[in-house]
């Protein structure tokens, strides 16, 4: 069972596949700007492909009943 | 002045299996119990599921002094019975049983699991319809957060095992606390306390604190109203679900104050302060902050120095600086002033500085938690969507809005609210807290491996050690256990043995350690601990 218990791991070895945007050390204000920018454009792509699919039934069906 | 106390957190998780819509949500739950049961007998070779000594739970007991009959409970107020997966159980929370319906991998292993003991001293088990996971006493806020995020790791590894099991529905499991239909289940904290305070301090000193306490550590939630019918975006998961100031219950009329008196321990030495209007928590300095900011709020109520605030109208004003993100929402004061959120987590701020500067402060991390509340309120001050990394409602709200720029989307459009939900995904390649904190892009405060490693260790310096290593080395003895008791079964010995375990901070690696080290076999254990007729009382 050990097996089955590296598996588990498997996910977390795939989060840190995703390399951090570099940013320049000292970048000047404009050149942030833009690496911000760029850094949400591909956060916004990573997350597209995260998402479920069908975000309106998805939602729909997650229903929970009573709870503390 | 400290922020260090005994204490710990309460995870009911949301449950849900997006193939099987209509499963039956407290068989679901059952499942993650079992499979974590099959995970941790395939891994070590033990038996996992030990029943619940319920001896010494008293739900419907009130702090004010007084207690609730069971004629006059609510149902769901009655947990100091063994939760049963019965046709009652089942109907209950509605829905249809899966096509597979109980999660049991060897037949002969005694049947439907509703509760296991941990071996890091935690309690896993079926809360009505949620799976909760419940963090063994630590005495730290850092200790909280490493101890409540080990519980998501423990989920994730059911979830994964149900996954892996033919003939089983995927099950997803979330961090958050509503599904914006109407229903809430909670992120609870525990505080031990004297005995000797007033519950009527605590109340009149903590009601302000709550009120604001989601600017620094709320989970964000898209939708206003219990329904979410409202379009918009909000600080907390959980504030549209109170409506009380002060009582005993947790599912019906929910209060600010919970008054429940079960204290889990010497009860004329300790009460546990039971806290339930808190938000779950992704990202670990909001658990932090929220731990330990409270941790030294209750430390200045002991000593009668909390600042003398009155709300006009809590509930009211829970919701009203919940609604706005921005921060400017004022609240009035019964002096007739309008304070905000910000405002009145400030004069808390300066309170325990005050009191820290008066008696000193006598652990690093009380000057921790002081530097990053103070710190952090600056950043909200300054502009709200700096404090990202930090704060879980900024980082969700900073997604959204991207999310919103780029596709031009009103608040009402459901991809908004599948952020909102998969934000709190456990698994770390679908959740977006893990993507982002993948990203570096939320602060940590622990690694990977060292939650992973508190999902099986218990913290060492509370009765949660002896707890966790009884269940860890003598899993066929221990045939029970609770909070304030663990109960071994010997053949040479004709009654059941219950050690009791009343007092918190007995029963850590100190104290009984090297008896773990020096006992080949639980008889040798129990005669070292209790000795033939009377012994060392080490945990008691």
């Amino acid at each position: 069972m050990a097996t089955q218990d590296r598996k588990n791991v498997e996910g977390r070895t795939t989060e840190e596949e995703y390399d951090d945007v570099p940013e320049s050390p000292e970048p000047a204000p404009e050149a942030g700007a833009r690496t911000e920018t760029e850094g949400t454009d591909d956060l916004l792509d990573e997350i597209d492909g995260v998402l479920e699919q069908n975000a309106e039934e998805f939602v729909r069906g997650f229903v929970q009943k009573g709870g503390q | 002045m400290s922020v260090i106390r005994v204490m710990g957190t309460e995870t009911e998780y949301g449950i849900h299996a997006p193939s099987d819509p209509l499963a039956n949500s407290t068989v679901l739950s059952s499942q993650i119990i079992n499979a974590y049961a099959a995970t941790v007998r395939g891994g070590k070779g033990n038996l996992a599921g030990t029943r619940w000594d319920y001896t010494d739970e008293e739900p419907l007991h009130d702090a004010r002094g007084w207690s609730v009959s069971r004629e006059n409970a609510d149902p769901s107020q009655l947990t100091d019975m063994p939760p049963v997966l019965d046709a009652e159980q089942i109907a209950l929370a509605g829905g249809r049983p899966p096509s597979n319906e109980f999660y049991s991998e060897e037949p002969g292993s005694g049947g439907v699991l509703m509760n296991m003991v941990l071996s890091n001293g935690a309690r896993l088990y079926v809360d009505h319809a949620h799976p909760e996971y419940s963090s063994p006493e630590v005495t730290s806020p850092r200790d909280a957060v490493l101890w409540d995020k080990a519980g998501d790791v423990v989920v994730l590894q059911a979830l994964r095992r149900i996954g892996r099991t033919p003939g089983f529905a995927p099950v997803n499991v979330y961090k958050n606390n509503t599904d914006n239909k109407s229903v809430s289940y909670g992120a609870h904290e525990n505080y031990l306390m004297p005995r000797s305070l007033p519950f009527g301090h605590i109340v009149t000193g903590l009601i302000p604190f709550f009120v604001s306490r989601p600017v620094i550590c709320g989970s964000g939630r898209v939708g206003l109203g219990t329904t979410g019918r409202h379009a918009g975006y909000q600080i907390s998961q959980r504030a549209d679900f109170f409506e009380a100031e002060v009582g005993l219950e947790t599912t019906i009329r929910r209060p600010i104050i919970n008054t429940r008196d079960e204290p889990h321990a010497v009860a004329e030495k300790y009460r546990r302060l039971h806290v339930i209007v808190g938000d779950a928590n992704l990202s670990e300095t909001s658990i932090y902050l929220r731990l330990g900011t409270t941790s030294l709020v209750l430390s200045m109520i002991e000593h009668g120095e909390a600042p003398r605030i009155e709300l006009q109208e809590p509930v009211q004003a829970l919701q009203a600086i919940s609604h706005d993100p921005t921060l400017q929402q004022k609240v009035a004061l019964k002096d007739g002033s309008m304070v905000t959120g910000l405002d009145l987590q400030e004069m808390y701020l300066e309170a325990a500085q005050q009191h820290c500067r008066k008696h000193g402060q006598d652990h690093g991390q009380t000057a921790d938690v002081l530097q990053r509340w103070a710190a952090l309120l600056d950043v909200l001050r300054r502009d709200p969507m700096d404090a990202a990394a930090q704060v879980d409602w900024v980082a969700k709200l900073k997604l959204l809005q991207a999310y919103r720029d780029r596709d031009s989307l009103e608040w009402s459009d459901p991809r908004l609210g599948l952020i909102d939900l998969q934000y709190a995904d456990v698994r770390p390649e679908k959740g977006l807290y893990h993507r982002l904190a993948a990203r570096g892009k939320m602060e940590r405060l622990f690694t990977d491996e060292q939650i992973a490693a508190a999902a099986s260790q218990p913290p060492p310096d509370t009765r949660a050690y002896f707890r966790g290593k009884c269940i860890e080395h003598f899993p066929v003895e221990v045939v029970g256990a609770s909070w304030d008791s663990v109960i071994f079964d010997l053949p040479s010995r004709r009654k059941l043995q219950r050690i009791p375990t009343r007092e918190p901070l007995r029963g850590t690696r100190e104290l009984t350690g090297p008896l773990f080290e020096q006992a080949a076999s639980a008889e040798e254990f129990i005669s070292a601990l209790l000795g033939p007729e009377s012994g060392p009382d080490v945990a008691r």
